[in-house]
């Protein structure tokens, strides 16, 4: 079987930086992949390649077999947080049908089909008790999940999730990871963290990248590699998701 | 006031200047909510400057001045949106020249019309006055093609005005959406020029939608409330200059300025003393 997202010697320039360079990555159906490394490694830089919001310097991309900007109308996408203006006057059922777009007719309101599909992923993200309330008045977490539920309002084949927890506590880290694995009954899923230790225990496979990209299996991920990828000692961390410190 | 009623139940230049203000109202109500939530009113104060060149130059051909203020608009519009799509760090000195430019050959041609000299106050300050009926036929074209406009790319503009990146990523044309957003803020202009001139319209086009955006958490409801509000102080603009014979459109501009001064100083006062007094019933 093809690829669900296939990258060949991608390298990506900034001005006269490198910030990807030569990139492989074949992600297969039905896979949660991780995608870590530092700051400034070029994780969302690569999820905005495969978006089709970047071109790539050099190499090719390919999303179900097509250009990316074919085939992301199958992709999920939740940005890193707060993209938009906090006090932005809009609902959160207005702002998750936003998802709907590529997938609903060009002209004209939304669709009875979309605002049904619209509750049903708030209902799916546990938000529905929150779709009247307007932007500003939600926690971290419920902006989070406000961000999830339009990706999956897309109906999407593929979730790519950009630090999907960066503002949310580690209560509610583990609960959207948990819906992520729920998810990843039907869907592929690539989800961009800087927390190796922590997704380690949800994800089959991680790509570490660092401008270049090295993939290995969950289970192998040891503090040696952590120490390669980020290039000095991190403080390895056990965790058990209550008393967890900040590395 | 009883006077200012008797006009405007009797004479049709007062009746002209109320239905001016109402389809006036249409457009700082609707494309006025998208200049505030994507906060590029100075953008749209530089399309309404250049205003002048187009009507300096129609005035000088002997043309409309309303269709020379409709093709600068576009025109200075397309040139703005380009500017900020392809040149994103000159985008303030591109506006101000285009802003400054534009006024300048407004004026260069307006010395060089021979015969009777136009009141350059008009065209600043506006006129609502003196609208003249063929001008009415022009705006309710204007804010019938806006409004159409809004209605059917709704979906796509809420995306763009949003959260642009993921518009994008949702295969909705971000550049092009957004060049149609600026040349519909031109027709507005357009037609604010007519009741307030040029150099007023900035404020009736973000005044009564920052004002609604207090009180309103939808677009759509910001949109109706800002329509009733610049009706409103369209009407009680002309009212109150009525008898003392004001400008009407600085007159309008005060009450609007007015209004939003006691609105933000009240929602002030609010939000400081309502924590407190929620504390104390919990």
């Amino acid at each position: 079987m093809s690829p669900i997202i296939e990258l060949r010697g991608v390298s990506f320039r900034y001005g006269r930086r490198l910030i990807l360079e030569d990139i492989d990555l074949r992600v297969e159906a039905g896979e949660f992949l991780g995608l870590v490394g530092p700051n400034g490694g070029g994780k969302s830089t690569l999820l905005k390649i495969i978006l089709g919001l970047l071109p790539p310097s050099r190499g090719r991309v390919e999303v179900l077999g097509r250009p990316p900007e074919e085939g992301r109308r199958e992709l999920g996408y939740v940005p890193q947080f707060a993209l938009f203006p906090r006090d932005f006057p809009i609902t959160v059922l207005d702002a998750v049908l936003l998802g709907r777009l590529g997938k609903t007719r060009w002209i004209g309101p939304w669709r009875r089909s979309d605002r049904e599909i619209a509750q049903r992923v708030l209902k799916e993200c546990e938000i529905a008790h929150l779709a009247g309330r307007s932007l500003d008045t939600l926690s971290g977490g419920q902006m989070q999940r406000v961000l999830v539920a339009r990706a999956l309002a897309s109906e999407p084949w593929i979730l790519l999730l950009d630090e999907p927890t960066a503002n949310v506590d580690l209560r509610g880290e583990k609960d959207i990871f948990d819906l992520f694995r729920a998810l990843n009954e039907r869907m592929t899923i690539v989800v961009v963290s800087h927390d190796i230790a922590f997704i380690s225990e949800y994800v089959g496979r991680v790509a570490c990248l660092n401008r270049t990209l090295v993939c290995h299996r969950a289970a192998d991920i040891s503090g040696d590699l952590v120490q390669e990828l980020y290039g000095a000692p991190v403080r390895a961390i056990h965790h058990d998701h209550h008393g967890r410190g900040q590395s | 006031m009883s006077e200012f009623l008797r006009a405007a139940l009797s004479q049709s230049f007062m009746q002209h200047a109320l239905l001016g203000g109402v389809l006036a109202s249409i457009g700082c109500g609707v494309m006025g909510t998208y200049v505030v939530v994507k906060r590029i009113g100075y953008l749209a104060g530089g399309i309404a400057h250049s205003v002048l060149g187009g009507m300096g130059i129609a005035y000088f051909l002997g043309g409309s001045p309303v269709l020379g203020s409709l093709i600068a608009a576009l025109v200075a519009a397309l040139i703005i949106g380009w500017v900020k799509l392809r040149l994103h760090q000159q985008e303030d000195t591109v506006i101000g020249a285009i802003w400054a430019v534009g006024m300048a050959l407004g004026v260069v041609f307006i010395s060089q019309t021979p015969g009777y000299k136009v009141d350059l106050m008009s065209y600043l300050f506006g006129n609502i006055l003196m609208v003249p009926r063929s001008d009415l036929y022009l705006m309710a074209v204007l804010d019938g093609l806006m409004v159409l406009a809004v209605t059917l790319f709704y979906k796509q503009f809420l995306a763009v005005s949003f959260d642009e990146e993921f518009a994008r990523a949702r295969g909705v044309s971000v550049e092009g959406f957004y060049l149609l957003l600026l040349m519909l803020v031109a027709l507005t202009v357009v037609i604010l020029v007519q009741v307030v001139g040029l150099i007023l319209v900035i404020a009736l086009l973000t005044l009564p939608a920052a004002i609604a955006s207090q009180y309103v958490r939808t677009l759509g409801r910001m949109m109706l409330v800002a329509t009733l509000m610049g009706a409103a102080f369209t009407t009680g603009g002309l009212a109150l200059s009525y008898q003392p014979d004001l400008p009407a459109g600085a007159t309008i501009i005060l009450v609007a300025g007015c209004v939003f001064l006691a609105s933000s100083v009240g929602r002030a006062l609010w939000l400081r003393y309502r924590p407190r007094r929620e504390a104390a019933r919990g």
